[in-house]
């Protein structure tokens, strides 16, 4: 073994790791963003709101990332008429379905508050917009938040699917090098060490935010 | 937009091969992935719990590795990275087995689901009352007897959602074995789109798998649930 492949190469792969965790922080702000909708949607009165959230949520859920990935490749170009570039189409993807994800989280979130909380706060005279995003959403966040910091390590680990449509974030860059080097032993176990040291850092955090 | 729809051309040759290749592939790569999961996952859940520091240890390292590397790198490390560590001679054996992809996808599947498993196995045993070990322990049996006689058979059904589940997304994530050439659904779905341009038919066959099988187990797991429920542990449907 030779690991100054790595050190020879080490400015391309961390372009790699940039671009995984510019898509990975993108996907969280925008998908989490969409999910509160939703998860209000999921707890809301109205069918007429509760069926739909409930329908996007199921959908994505039961599909696989990589073949929603698949899909919007080919819907995007078909939709709008021109081929976006390759970031911004799975970034679209990424935030659709991952947003099912967080909207589940959001929801039980939610839903751990209880709903003497937003009877309080409408009693006060708040609206039931103002009530859920003073009064609900704040304490919903504590509650989720371990399982919110879980979700982000799975949204770090899936940009690992944008290798399949030739992305080049981490994975990708390690693949190139180690065809041009001929040294996967040495490249794949280096990205596995990065992938690992993080999400471990990322699941020891959701630990003891948990414990907290 | 504008697309015309042909849903005939799923019918046709070669793609229905390919779908009916590809569905029997996801379901039988999924089915023996999950069941090599379980037991695994079942062994390192139950030793994360043994009294033996050094077990332990083993247990909780091999659910950290496992969970915290992405299954994309895992798939990688075992199709590009394993055959080489191995001695020339079993090298050359490993290459020239039939279906290595199908191999592979089947080690790299189940080790990382087991993981997955043994930490929903490891909050199962923990939700179960001290008093149950004690007891079990009082009437002489050992380690090894309580968890196999007492402890696992009441942790699997407080666990059954949650290993359903586990099936689930070990069938989502066989999807991902397209990449090292496993002739999955969603793989073979993307060979028909490419043949075909035909992306809305060849996608939907695929989703249409994944959800009729999601809701299949969804609405079997509700009714295992319902028959193995121990009266008084898990609320009354």
């Amino acid at each position: 073994m030779d690991f100054s492949v790595i050190s020879d190469n080490i400015e391309f792969l961390m372009l790699g790791l940039m671009r995984s965790f510019q898509l990975a922080v993108f996907t969280i702000v925008f998908s989490l963003t969409i999910a509160c909708f939703i998860a209000i949607g999921r707890v809301s009165s109205r069918r007429a709101i509760r069926y739909p959230s409930a329908i996007f949520v199921n959908l994505l859920r039961s599909n696989p990332l990589i073949l929603i990935v698949f899909w919007f490749f080919f819907l995007v170009p078909l939709i709008t008429g021109k081929t976006l570039p390759e970031f911004h189409t799975v970034l679209i993807a990424f935030v659709v379905f991952f947003a099912a994800y967080f909207a589940e989280i959001v929801r039980s979130g939610i839903q751990s508050v209880g709903a003497s909380q937003v009877k309080a706060a409408l009693s006060t005279g708040l609206t039931y917009s103002q009530s859920m995003r003073l009064i609900v959403l704040p304490q919903a966040f504590r509650n989720m938040l371990p399982a919110l910091v879980t979700e982000c390590v799975i949204v770090f680990q899936g940009t690992t699917i944008a290798y399949v449509i030739g992305m080049r974030e981490f994975l990708h860059s390690t693949s190139l090098v180690a065809e041009r080097t001929v040294r996967p032993v040495e490249l794949y176990l280096f990205a596995a060490l990065v992938y690992l040291v993080i999400c471990f850092a990322g699941t020891r955090l959701a630990l003891f935010l948990e414990k907290k | 937009m504008n697309y015309e729809f042909d849903w005939s051309l799923l019918l046709q040759e070669p793609n229905w091969g390919w779908v009916i290749e590809g569905i029997s592939n996801t379901v039988q790569l999924s089915l023996m992935a999950w069941g090599l999961a379980l037991v695994i996952g079942i062994f390192i859940g139950t030793i994360r719990m043994a009294k033996s520091r050094v077990l332990r240890l083993v247990g909780t390292t091999y659910v950290e590795i496992f969970r915290n590397i992405p299954l994309l790198v895992q798939l990688f490390l075992w199709f590009f990275v394993f055959p080489l560590l191995l001695p020339d001679d079993f090298m050359r054996a490993w290459n020239r087995l039939d279906g290595v992809p199908f191999l592979t996808a089947l080690i790299g599947l189940s080790l990382f689901t087991a993981a997955r498993i043994a930490e929903q196995i490891r909050s199962g045993i923990s939700s179960i009352p001290k008093g149950q070990f004690l007891a079990a322990y009082s009437t002489g049996l050992t380690e090894l007897q309580t968890f196999r006689h007492v402890i696992i058979p009441y942790a699997f059904r407080v666990m059954i959602p949650a290993i359903a589940s586990e099936f689930l997304t070990i069938f989502k994530n066989s999807a991902l074995t397209l990449t090292i050439g496993v002739a999955e659904i969603t793989g073979a779905a993307k060979t028909i789109e490419a043949y075909t341009f035909r992306g809305i038919e060849a996608y939907s066959a695929a989703s249409l798998t994944y959800m009729l099988t999601t809701a299949s187990v969804v609405i079997f797991m509700g009714w295992l649930e319902h028959v193995l429920r121990i009266p008084g542990l898990i609320g009354k449907r």
